[in-house]
């Protein structure tokens, strides 16, 4: 069957070997005459380099503030089946894991309601439908919710939760990331579903300092796992890695950041309290290394894209949290880290650029945390120094520094 | 046909349900893994079991008769599990190691692109850009598509100094790890925006507007009951368009993608990083944007050729320098690349000691 429109620039890249999204377009614009239009408007941005959506508008579900995306084409008399082309977000389960069954499911009605296009999945985390008119949202929300699938956030809202797989295939894992996040998830679904907050929220959950998530630049809350006792060392592993053409000296030895691994040829050694618990010779070495001991996470807070006042990377909170379930003592800081936000911040403020506007201090004190030296790569280096009353209190009565 | 009846505020469904049983039985029991080839891996539990990951690219944008096929897949060769990567790879569980070969032959034979795991490229994190977003300055699909078709056999086959992290931003609200990637693309908008103050004036709240502006490039203009854009204040990050769509910054010739280097996200060796500018402008060149897949292509040869084993991008740069990087790319030094905004403080050079070209 030959499509509406003729697309000469798009076809361009079904050429090449890597996957063609323009494929899976065409694909779908041969059952979808909203895919159709989708495609023929694309062709049009390729020919003109401009983009045609607009966004605004409240569309959504009934009782929600979020989980839907406006989208709407500037040119509808043009591309009259894209004048609605709204996103639908839905909730990823933990570690994006799937049957069959499930995921058929969920295309079956999406082949009924919308484009048959997807995004397996958004950026932030969540299976995203693209492309639907608005007289289909409800009987969407129906046919997903009844079968146990709910929607994500989206605007000023607590943004859907992710993690990386954490302890279902990974030995790096220090805590469970999927059963935290789906905690977590369950007990902010109010705050998820109903946008209250100045800005959009984001908490990730990575198992180790891998990050494979991402938590640590893209998430406002990232839950880094991590662990407080030695390395585990089997010589007879590292021996094979040696054996296999493994060059420990300059691998392993020559790029610990805090040279506190030793290798005479036949042994390998850790300096334990020298580590800084960066992962590397742990990912090289994945036989032969491991970690031990207590378990936990650390809280890195404020991490965010360049919006609006350029990028952030989180920042050390709380070094070392245990997680453990029920995850009382993590939920008790979240929140407190997002009552502090949610009462202080500007319309449009992430948390990252709230705390650079009132400082650190403010922000450790409301939420409970001592300072410790672990949250800062070095001390201040100005002498504009602030006190309050109460520290010269502390102050006076020292009898040391 | 009726309507099922709806449910609020239940959540995602229980990840445990979906998990293949091997998985269940030695959940928070893994030993070890290994990477077999650039496809596959082995996770290995204390108790010996083992499960066997097979991965495949995806163009992120999937048909639901994509799906379906691949779903026909997962019943064929894994029991009907499967499971999506965060950087929207499928990954086919196999718990039956028999079952592996035989996927990989079907996977090659419908022209699946098996791969991505390893010192190599895996998938590129991107963006809407056109096909669905309203402030892309670019299409981050083709670009991906462009790009990846060049560098094919880095996911496929070749091996790397380490991971090298791709990824693509249609505009600077960066929906992607961007500002943390070993080489990424980032679409940027280059000129003021222009004001259609009828509709400012119905349309917008005037102080969110004036809020939006991080340089307070923005005034307001109680004449026209509008605002007033400052001009040399004004770096176009198109964030008033964002909350008043009157303001428009698009511009088919001035729109355009900036590449930056040199971000992590990972601890491993060294601290996180954000990447940073390597080309500041290219113009759009769809479809197949031709200048700025033979400079990502030119900066990840000159990477491979001088990175010592495990360097991620930024870690190489850092050791050999700054200098040293603008001089093995032959990339130019401009006035673009000095940083004065926020990061200015930080960014400048206060050590007589650096390297000539």
């Amino acid at each position: 069957m030959s499509l509406k429109h003729k697309t000469p620039m798009l076809d361009e890249l079904e050429k090449g070997p890597w996957p063609s999204f323009v494929t899976e377009m065409k694909k779908a614009a041969k059952k979808s005459p909203m895919a159709e239009d989708g495609l023929g408007q694309l062709e049009k941005s390729y020919q003109t380099k401009l983009g045609y959506w607009k966004h605004g508008g409240i569309v959504g579900v009934l009782g929600y503030g979020g989980g839907v995306i406006g989208r709407y084409s500037d040119l509808p008399e043009e591309f009259p089946e894209v004048a609605h082309f709204h996103t639908i977000r839905i909730n990823q389960p933990s570690g994006w894991y799937y049957t069959t069954k499930a995921l058929r499911e969920i295309c079956e009605i999406w082949d009924r309601y919308g484009s048959g296009l997807t995004n397996m999945h958004g950026s932030t985390g969540d299976l995203v439908l693209l492309g639907t008119n608005t007289e289909s949202l409800e009987p969407l929300f129906a046919e997903y919710s009844s079968r146990g699938w709910d929607l994500g956030g989206s605007g000023s809202c607590l943004r859907t939760p992710s993690c990386c797989l954490g302890q279902s295939r990974c030995e790096w894992a220090n805590y469970d990331t999927m059963d935290v996040i789906y905690n977590l998830t369950q007990e902010y679904q109010d705050e998820l579903h109903r946008p209250a907050f100045a800005y959009k929220f984001k908490i990730k959950a990575a198992g180790c300092a891998c990050d494979c998530v991402a938590s640590i630049a893209r998430s406002d809350c990232a839950i880094i796992g991590t662990w407080k006792g030695d390395i585990l060392i089997d010589q007879a592993e590292v021996k094979k890695y040696a054996d296999g053409g493994m060059n420990i000296q300059d691998e392993i030895v020559g790029m610990c950041p805090t040279e506190c691994v030793s290798y005479d040829g036949k042994e390998l050694k850790i300096n334990n309290p020298q580590c800084n618990r960066c992962m590397h010779c742990i990912a090289k070495m994945t036989r032969a290394l491991r970690p031990s001991g207590e378990r936990g996470a650390t809280i890195c807070i404020g991490s965010k894209a360049p919006i609006v006042v350029g990028s952030l990377l989180s920042w050390v909170v709380v070094p070392f949290i245990k997680v453990e379930a029920p995850y009382t003592e993590l939920k008790e800081l979240i929140a407190r880290i997002i009552e502090w936000w949610d009462d202080n911040a500007k319309p449009r403020e992430r948390i990252g650029e709230l705390i650079e506007v009132k400082g650190m201090r403010p922000f450790l004190e409301a939420i409970g945390v001592p300072p410790q030296p672990q949250q800062v790569k070095e001390p201040r280096k100005d002498p504009f120094i602030f006190f309050k009353d109460e520290d010269f209190e502390k102050i006076y009565t020292k009898d040391k520094y | 046909m009726a309507l099922p009846e709806r449910q609020t505020d239940i959540g995602p469904p229980h990840y445990e349900q979906f998990l293949p049983p091997v998985i269940k039985k030695n959940y928070a029991k893994w030993k070890y893994h290994e990477v077999l080839d650039p496809g596959t891996m082995v996770h290995v539990a204390e108790s010996g079991d083992e499960i066997y990951t097979v991965r495949v690219a995806s163009p992120r944008i999937l048909a639901t008769e994509t799906i379906y096929e691949i779903c026909d897949l997962a019943d064929k060769y894994c029991d009907g599990y499967l499971r999506f990567t965060s950087r929207n790879n499928i990954e086919f569980l196999i718990s039956d190691k028999s079952k592996i070969d035989p996927l990989k032959k079907e996977l090659k034979d419908r022209k699946y692109t098996v791969g991505g795991i390893g010192p190599r490229i895996s998938n590129v994190v991107h963006t809407q850009g056109w096909v669905h977003c309203h402030s892309a300055c670019t299409d981050a699909s083709g670009l991906v598509k462009a790009m990846m078709d060049e560098l094919y056999e880095y996911f496929t086959e070749k091996e790397l100094p380490n991971k090298v992290r791709l990824a693509v931003a249609c505009c600077v609200n960066m929906c992607g790890a961007v500002h943390c990637s070993d080489i990424a693309l980032v679409a940027l908008h280059t000129k003021i925006p222009v004001v259609d103050n009828d509709k400012v004036g119905k349309m917008c709240e005037i102080p969110t507007v004036v809020g939006s502006c991080p340089t307070t490039a923005i005034r307001p203009n109680p004449k026209e009951k509008s605002i007033t854009i400052n001009y040399d204040k004004c770096m176009y990050c198109g964030n008033c368009f964002t909350v008043c769509p009157p303001i428009s910054i698009k511009d088919a010739e001035r729109d355009g993608v900036a590449i930056v280097v040199g971000g992590k996200i990972c601890s491993l060796r060294s601290d996180p990083k954000f990447s940073k500018l390597a080309i500041p402008f290219f113009y759009n060149e769809p479809p197949r944007w031709p200048k700025i897949v033979a400079a990502v292509k030119n900066i990840l040869d000159v990477y491979a050729r001088n990175a010592r084993k495990h360097e991620r991008v930024g870690e190489w740069i850092e050791r050999v320098g700054w200098e040293e990087f603008f001089k093995l790319t032959g990339i130019e030094f401009t006035h673009q690349h000095i940083d004065d905004f926020t990061f200015m403080r930080d960014t400048l050079r206060t050590s007589a000691a650096f390297k000539w070209a």
